[in-house]
């Protein structure tokens, strides 16, 4: 008997140049930092991309300052039909650049290939595309008949999708008329350095878009800043609360996206390849890291013999390894220290008395890895139902009848996003009326599209980015 | 090999409408992003190999004649004359009434004979002219018979007469194997796909096959993905195993691969043979000598440098 198997299918490096150092962006041009330079590195093998420059307070200070000089004088009296311009061309430079993007970004975050250049890149030029579609029309957006921007914001983004995550805040940002100063996180900064030439590519004014590098220390002073009008945040719970806690009472505006545990239900009545699709999708789409990810899956007790045998069936076809082989689906966990926690936590869950199980995979000696990992016999109470794991672990828990399943998937501190799987139109609505979660899908999963509003409720944040919603976070109505 | 007795039309329909839906909008997805798979090199080399061996070289021209069934014989045997380590293909597919001349043609080279009988393509032809011209394609020689359901009944949710037609059918086989055309371009739903699926598979079907070819659409990866789906879970169901055949426009290498990308991470490699995996086209074929001699040499032929049949 033949078995046909792949052969690898690498996708090139040479499209990509990584410099051996990178400095700051700040008002259009690449200057040196004060701070002490980190190093980046590949987290499928540990080797270092590159050294990056790290943003002290001073720093900060000049980019804020460069960003207010460019708000005064260029960007915010521009006329919105001007600004649209500049929002298209960087869209379709986006576009002509993808495959660098892509590269760069799954070298740089561990992500597969078949992701950043299938997912995260065409978002990418869809939400400028969409935002650049905004930015004449902000009177007719139900904000007031003259909406204007809030000034300059601080922007502060997570590694899991270090592009994506820049558009969709500098997209809305400019679109409304107000400047930004960036601050990607440590482990994934070069593309965001990237799309820095590629504002340069745009002619962007300087100052407009500015780029600050660093830890934790250059987000607090960052965020801390008193000329910063407005503040957004992508990532862990705890930082949020601690921004939330530094910007009370400056009046500066705040959005904040924060953790997810979200609950994925399966009715007994799903078409359950599709189910057993979207349950897979949901959890090891770019390895879990995703705050959205349904990590929690319900299911109703009829069929969860069924749904649990299809699953480990699938699960067994994932390919795990080099995420710049096309063929691969799980990639490399994104740092030392996530993988630690993930490590911790799914400890944590067998200690509990929940069963492991993950199919025999065999992973790189070098990087950091981990294998898709499934726990049956989860309870409400376990520590893997409650805490965020941030990586490729599924908690399956089973409920009897619809009113139990939305009492679970809301008996959570979170409430970013859930999902429904039901092939009964009414069951959906009705569910999906009761959820406590800032998107719920139905049939389908870890969608996302620049004119869908998404947020949070709860310990997931508050305020909305995409669509029409996403506005409001950066205009003065 | 086990038929299932039907014990009445109320337990087959029950049974039917009680399996699990098909979202389309999901399936189309996994689909598509099955067909993204890059399949290069060695991996490439293998796959071609593999699914020349697969194909049923097809012949269903009203016009065809016993010279052009014979000259496609001899391009089964020998796909590409100037390169012996080209795998002969897996079947020669034509009507009923050139069973003879196929067979004959074909004598001792091992491959075997398909012919589509039960008034194919439509299949509205009485109950008894179908049993006839099945026994007449099985008493030619003819190793394999295509049926086609009846569609019209398939709709108007007469389960209990496919079901029936097809268990006759199938014991007027004898010792053929009995590949079940579903004409999925006509059964228009997901659903329907998977019901009609498991309804031949439990009637006794030894394969299940997409289309004609005369319809569109004809076969294409959700479809295929749906029966393969159907295929796995029924042999988990019972532990027989049934076959697939995706028919109609397959043209190139590229496609016949993602079929098999599909038939690898769907049903699994248990698939992966010409016993249980076949690719109903023919065009096809010329596209893979193509690509194979491509591989191999670095370079691109012409068509010229392959036979037309």
């Amino acid at each position: 008997m033949t078995v046909f198997d792949y052969a690898p299918a690498p996708e090139s490096r040479s499209v990509v140049d990584i410099r051996g150092s990178y400095g700051l962006f700040v008002d259009g041009e690449f200057t040196g930092g004060h701070g002490e330079p980190f190093k980046t590195i590949n987290p499928a093998d540990e080797s270092v991309l590159a050294e990056v420059a790290c943003a002290d307070e001073a720093d900060v200070d000049r980019a804020v300052r460069a960003a207010r000089t460019a708000y005064d004088k260029v960007w915010g009296p521009m006329p919105g039909a001007e600004r649209a311009k500049y929002l298209y061309r960087i869209a379709r430079i986006v576009q002509e650049r993808s495959r660098e993007l892509a590269v760069l970004e799954s070298i740089d975050n561990g992500k597969p290939i078949r992701e950043s250049r299938d997912v995260d890149v065409p978002l990418v030029a869809a939400w400028f595309f969409y935002y650049a579609g905004w930015a004449d029309k902000l009177r007719h957006a139900g904000f007031g008949p003259d909406p204007r921007p809030v000034g300059v914001a601080g922007q502060v983004i997570p590694w899991n999708f270090p592009l994506l995550m820049l558009a969709w805040k500098i997209a809305p940002a400019l679109a409304c008329g107000n400047t930004v100063v960036l601050k990607p996180a440590e482990t994934t900064p070069l593309t965001a350095l990237l799309f820095a030439d590629i504002c340069r590519q745009a002619e962007l004014p300087p100052g407009v878009v500015n780029i600050v590098t660093g830890a934790g220390e250059t987000g607090r002073a960052l965020v801390a800043h008193p000329g910063v009008d407005k503040v957004a945040f992508t990532g862990s719970t705890d930082v949020g609360r601690q921004i939330a806690r530094t910007l009370a009472g400056t009046g500066k505006k705040l959005t904040l996206e924060l953790g997810g545990k979200a609950a994925n239900i399966v009715y007994q009545d799903a078409a359950l390849d599709q189910a057993v699709e979207g349950i897979v999708n949901g959890i090891f789409f770019n390895q879990g890291h995703v705050c959205c990810a349904g990590s929690r899956l319900l299911v109703q007790e009829s069929v969860a013999g069924e749904v649990l045998e299809r699953l480990k069936a699938r699960m067994a076809t994932l390919r795990v390894g080099d995420p710049l082989d096309k063929n691969t689906d799980v990639g490399a966990i994104n740092s030392a220290a996530q993988l630690a926690r993930i490590r911790e936590l799914s400890d944590a869950g067998e200690a509990e008395g929940a069963e492991r199980w993950s199919p025999p995979c065999e992973l790189p000696s070098q990087g950091f890895w981990f294998a898709p990992t499934l726990f049956t016999g989860v309870a409400q109470s376990h520590r893997i139902a409650r805490e965020e794991i941030f990586g490729p672990v599924l908690s399956v828990l089973t409920f009897r009848t619809p009113d139990e399943a939305v009492t679970k998937a809301n008996n959570t501190p979170y409430g970013l996003s859930a999902g429904i799987w039901t092939e009964k139109g009414s069951q959906i609505l009705w569910t999906a009326q009761r959820l406590r979660a800032g998107v719920v899908w139905a049939n389908t999963f870890n969608k996302f599209d620049p004119a869908s509003p998404f947020g949070g409720y709860k310990e997931s944040g508050f305020g909305r980015e995409g669509g029409r919603h996403g506005l409001e976070a950066y205009l003065n109505a | 090999m086990s038929t299932e007795t039907l014990n009445s039309a109320a337990e087959l329909r029950a049974f039917l409408h009680g399996l699990p839906g098909v979202d389309q909008v999901g399936a189309e997805e996994r689909a598509g992003r099955l067909a993204s798979r890059s399949i290069k090199a060695s991996a490439k080399a293998e796959a071609i190999d593999l699914a020349i061996s697969m194909v049923d070289l097809t012949t269903l021209e009203g016009a065809d004649t016993a010279g052009k069934v014979r000259a496609l014989c001899a391009k089964a045997a020998h796909p590409d004359p100037s390169d012996a380590s080209v795998p002969k293909v897996a079947a020669v597919c034509v009507y009923p009434d050139m069973v003879e001349v196929a067979v004959r043609a074909l004598a001792g080279s091992g491959i075997g004979v398909a012919s589509v009988a039960t008034a194919f393509p439509s299949g509205r032809a009485p109950m008894e002219a179908k049993l006839a011209d099945t026994r007449a394609a099985v008493a030619a020689g003819a190793a394999e018979i295509d049926m086609v359901i009846d569609r019209g009944a398939f709709l108007s949710g007469d389960y209990g007469k496919v079901f029936e037609e097809i268990v006759a059918v199938k014991e007027a086989c004898g010792p053929a194997h009995l590949k079940v055309i579903l004409e999925t371009g006509e059964l228009a739903t997901f659903d329907n796909v998977r019901r009609a699926s498991w309804l031949a598979m439990r009637a006794g079907a030894d394969f299940i096959k997409t289309s004609t070819g005369k319809v569109s659409p004809a076969a294409t990866l959700p479809v295929t993905l749906v029966m393969l789906e159907a295929v796995r879970d029924y042999r988990a169901a019972t532990g027989r195993q049934v076959g697939v055949k995706p028919a109609g426009g397959i043209r190139t290498t590229k496609d016949a691969i993602k079929y098999l990308v599909l038939v690898n991470e769907t049903a699994g490699p248990d698939w992966l043979t010409p016993e249980w995996f076949r690719l109903g086209a023919s065009s096809v074929l010329n596209d893979l000598l193509m690509q194979r001699r491509k591989l191999a040499t670095g370079v691109y032929s012409g068509p010229d440098y392959f036979t037309l049949d």
